[in-house]
């Protein structure tokens, strides 16, 4: 089938997200399309998938004008969407979540047995492989895709959206859905593909679309496209991609952990024997499939969490309890995972959320009463220092866009010149621009000295950043090392435990 | 866009309660006009004892002073997140705690009685909150089980003490003796200054209301001004900022629940050094639960809290006219008290599940 976006325009109050887009889907070819976030590639998917109602321009199938009111008139058109987010049921098994909305019946129940076997035809055809009767609680985040997947072939799409679908994979899982990609477009069906990892554009994609600030700026073909040309188009100036960092003069061990040891609770990995020293002026990164206890060492380091054995030492110092709040007193800054939840409380304004975990702060107030001009004098100061746009200090943190929102959290970490950043994950779901500038705010402070403890799921961004690379896996460091030379494949291998892990099952 | 943005919160904030009140009336009058009586009529009648001479504003005033405090309490908790039901048992506690210091050292000189019992009544309400505030932090009960179960006991405890043990000896009615003069307020209406503004020397209205305000304020100062407050804030809207950023929660969460009874708490210092002079079993009537409406409409801040305060002692006291007057029962006040407080639950929501689609949108 052959789709057709013309003039396509959705505006929410004060934003154009989607600005006049006209696009032609052909069968049997994979589109990427790319774009910062906010550049409406999101909304656009959302308008032909029915999310949304667009308010002006129209969809075509095959010349035939649509007009979709929700998602079901979309799924009825063969029209199909793989979320970024699953949206599954835990305690049913995998089967059920593919039929589930849409259950074949038989005699007014439904027929298990005709579930089972769509599920596993579909399965097979694409090399899809789950056990259907798993319950979707056993199976790990790529089968929990492959499932969603399921979903949207067993309603009979043959136009399939997939909205960030790597972002959760390993490189080994990713590579395995990129196969499957190509088993799709081989039988014809068409595949969009909203991403922001150029390398993946690059190698899959026939078509390139680009977007940036809701207009359409141009569709580039894979063969021909390069990742400088499509950043320059997506942000419109030229990007660095390497960063620029020299040597690591590494000082004095400034925090070591001495055989930490955590019990594994409902939720939460256990940690083994953990030893490792981070160094004045230098990034270590920790590398693993998430999950492998990566919260809960970064919780250890910060206070969040108390070791179950082991000693924490601070300089020269042992450290008796660790608390959150010692944490910050002795310089230990923290970028946390989910910036929306724990590093911001995104219903209060910038100033406030500036002064998160300082409210303590001799220059901002005095015997437990604050002063309002000082909190936005100081505030100003920091917004100012760090690039972050942003009309003004009273605008609800909620309201910046992801970028944003990390660049405030690292503008009152940094404030304080801690000694050590523990910072996870510091630019998931960052636009490109942001990435840049928020790399280069690491190297600066490394070259100042600071010791910067880095968790990132982009294998590219742990090479590119850290001076050494510790590995955990299964609550374990197997492995620490130099970053200089060790390349993705040979920490893919570390990671998913193919090599140093010890009990492979 | 600044104005804009301040013109737009404002608006958010208060057309709940706008139009809650104007449903609440209509549907009120409709209540009315079936009964067979003139909706405007009955509304004047409502809203004139309290408007037409200052004594009459003076009892709406009185009305209004133990709803401001119940309030408070209310909106204290939810500002750190939590839902505080027991006003009802800690205002009870707070009352007996002040009835028992009065007893107890009968003959402190007024200096001292007073801020003693004042701050005895503030503490058997703070005691009172601290506990459900200790086990939901240190346990994880939640607050509205524990609080509702905390309202029981206080009653249970105080009418059993008082019944058994502090009775005033000979008499029907279960209340303790008079508390000695020291510890007593008197109406305003029984000074001169009082009598020459035009209040009746019987008028119900005392210090408690400086109370109640001194109250608002201090409370607005610390929802604004202080870390404390800040605290609360950060608390109330993601629990896992607030232990990210080095707050103890659970001290805090015991803290808030503390003041929060304490404020209710407070409402013994108007019922027993003022109103009645002594304990009384049972008297409270819902002072607690009425706060929660009284928070609700104004939308959990202390000023709104005043105003809603205000708006409930003039129904209180206009019902009794309505009694008199009309042939609708003085029920019908009750029952548009309890309409307020559906409307504005609803409204509020509406009020922001539109504000969150309104952002979801924006950010899509």
């Amino acid at each position: 089938m052959k789709v057709r976006l013309s003039g396509l325009s959705k505006s929410f109050p004060g934003v154009r997200a989607v600005d006049d887009v006209s696009l032609e889907y052909e069968p049997g070819k994979l589109y990427a399309l790319v774009g910062e976030n906010g550049a409406g590639k999101s909304t656009l998917m959302k308008l032909l998938y029915g999310m949304l109602p667009p308010d002006a321009g129209s969809i075509s199938i095959d010349n035939a004008p649509l007009r979709f009111k929700s998602p079901q008139d979309a799924i009825a058109r063969r029209i199909g969407m793989v979320h970024q987010h699953f949206m599954l049921v835990d305690t049913l098994s995998a089967a059920e979540n593919v039929i589930l909305g849409a259950e074949p019946l038989k005699g007014g129940l439904i027929d298990r047995k005709a579930a089972r076997d769509a599920v596993q035809g579909y399965a097979d055809r694409f090399h899809l492989d789950v056990d259907p009767d798993a319950p979707m609680e056993s199976l790990s985040v790529g089968e929990a895709q492959r499932v969603e997947i399921l979903k949207v072939l067993y309603r009979g799409a043959d136009f399939l959206i997939f909205d960030e679908p790597t972002g959760v994979l390993t490189p080994q899982e990713s590579r395995f859905l990129f196969e499957i990609l190509h088993r799709f477009t081989a039988e014809g069906k068409t595949v969009v593909l909203i991403t922001h990892k150029l390398d993946e554009v690059l190698e899959l994609a026939d078509e390139v679309d680009v977007m940036r600030r809701g207009r359409y700026v141009g569709r580039v073909s894979g063969s021909e496209a390069t990742a400088e040309g499509l950043a320059r188009m997506m942000v419109g100036r030229e990007v660095l991609f390497r960063v620029e960092k020299g040597e690591s003069k590494p000082g004095a061990p400034i925090l070591e952990l001495d055989n930490i040891n955590l019990a594994p609770a409902s939720g939460r990995r256990g940690l083994e024997n953990l030893s490792f020293a981070i160094r004045e002026g230098e990034i270590f990164g920790i590398a693993g499939v998430e999950g492998n206890g990566q919260r809960e060492l970064a919780g250890i380091v910060t206070g969040l969490l108390q070791p179950g054995g082991g000693r924490l030492l601070f300089g020269d110092e042992a450290l008796q309890k660790l608390t959150p709040r010692s944490a910050r007193e002795m310089g230990i800054a923290h970028v946390p995972e989910d910036r929306q939840k724990t590093g911001l409380v995104l219903d209060m304004d910038l100033g406030e959320n500036l002064m998160l975990g300082q409210e303590d702060d001799a220059d901002i107030g005095r015997g437990g009463l604050l002063s309002p001009t000082r909190i936005r004098r100081r505030a100003k100061e920091r917004i100012g220092h760090f690039d972050l746009r942003a009309s003004d200090v009273g605008q609800a943190a909620r309201e910046l866009s992801g970028g944003n929102q990390q660049k405030l959290i690292l503008a009152r970490e940094l404030a304080r010149e801690p000694r050590l950043l523990v910072a996870s994950q510091p630019t998931r779901g960052v636009d490109v621009g942001a990435i840049e500038a928020i790399h280069r705010i690491l190297i600066e402070r490394r070259d100042l000295g600071m010791a910067v403890l880095l968790f990132s799921s982009e294998l590219t961004e742990l090479l590119a950043l850290s001076d050494r690379i510790g590995v955990l896996y299964r609550g374990r460091l197997t492995a620490v090392l130099e970053a200089e030379g060790c390349d993705e494949e040979e920490l893919g291998l570390w990671i998913t435990g193919a090599k140093g892990g010890i009990d492979v099952v | 866009m600044l104005f804009k943005r301040i013109a737009l919160a404002f608006w958010e904030t208060l057309w709940p309660p706008l139009s809650a009140l104007t449903l609440t009336f209509l549907v009120g009058g409709g209540i009315i006009a079936a009964i067979g009586e003139s909706p405007m009529e009955v509304f004047t009648l409502l809203f004139r004892e309290g408007l037409s001479s200052f004594d009459g504003f003076a009892r709406v005033l009185n009305d209004a002073t133990p709803l401001m405090l119940t309030g408070l309490s209310v909106a204290y908790a939810f500002r750190a997140g939590y839902f505080n039901i027991g006003g009802e048992g800690q205002l009870y506690m707070g009352a007996f705690a002040a009835m028992l210091v009065a007893t107890a050292l009968p003959g402190a000189p007024r200096l001292l009685a007073i801020p003693l019992a004042i701050l005895a009544a503030a503490t058997g309400g703070a005691v009172w909150g601290a506990i459900p505030g200790y086990l939901r932090a240190r346990f994880g009960v939640h607050e509205v089980i524990n609080t509702i179960m905390m309202n029981f006991l206080a009653v249970g405890i105080t009418g059993y003490l008082m019944v058994h043990h502090l009775k005033e000896k000979g008499q029907m009615i279960p209340h303790t003796p008079e508390i000695p003069e020291a510890y007593q307020f008197d109406g305003f209406g029984r000074s001169t200054w009082g009598q020459n503004l035009g209040l009746d020397s019987a008028n119900p209205l005392g210090p408690s209301l400086i109370l109640a305000l001194v109250a608002v304020l201090v409370v607005w100062l610390i929802f604004r001004r202080s870390v404390e407050g800040y605290r609360l804030r950060v608390l109330g809207l993601s629990p896992q900022a607030a232990r990210y950023s080095g707050i103890s929660t659970g001290w805090l969460t015991v803290r808030a629940m503390a003041a929060s009874g304490a404020l209710a708490g407070l409402v013994g210092v108007h019922e027993v050094l003022l109103y009645r002079h002594r304990f009384l079993d049972n008297f409270s009537s819902g002072l607690g639960f009425l706060g929660i409406a009284v928070a609700l409409m104004g939308r959990n801040h202390p000023l709104g809290v005043m105003l809603a305060a205000l708006l409930f002692g003039f129904l209180n006291t206009g019902a009794l006219e309505i009694d008199i007057f009309t042939e609708v029962p003085r029920e019908l006040v009750v029952v548009m008290q309890a309409m307020v407080i559906l409307f504005v639950v609803s409204a509020s929501e509406l009020a922001s599940r539109r504000a969150a689609r309104r952002r979801k949108e924006k950010a899509a």
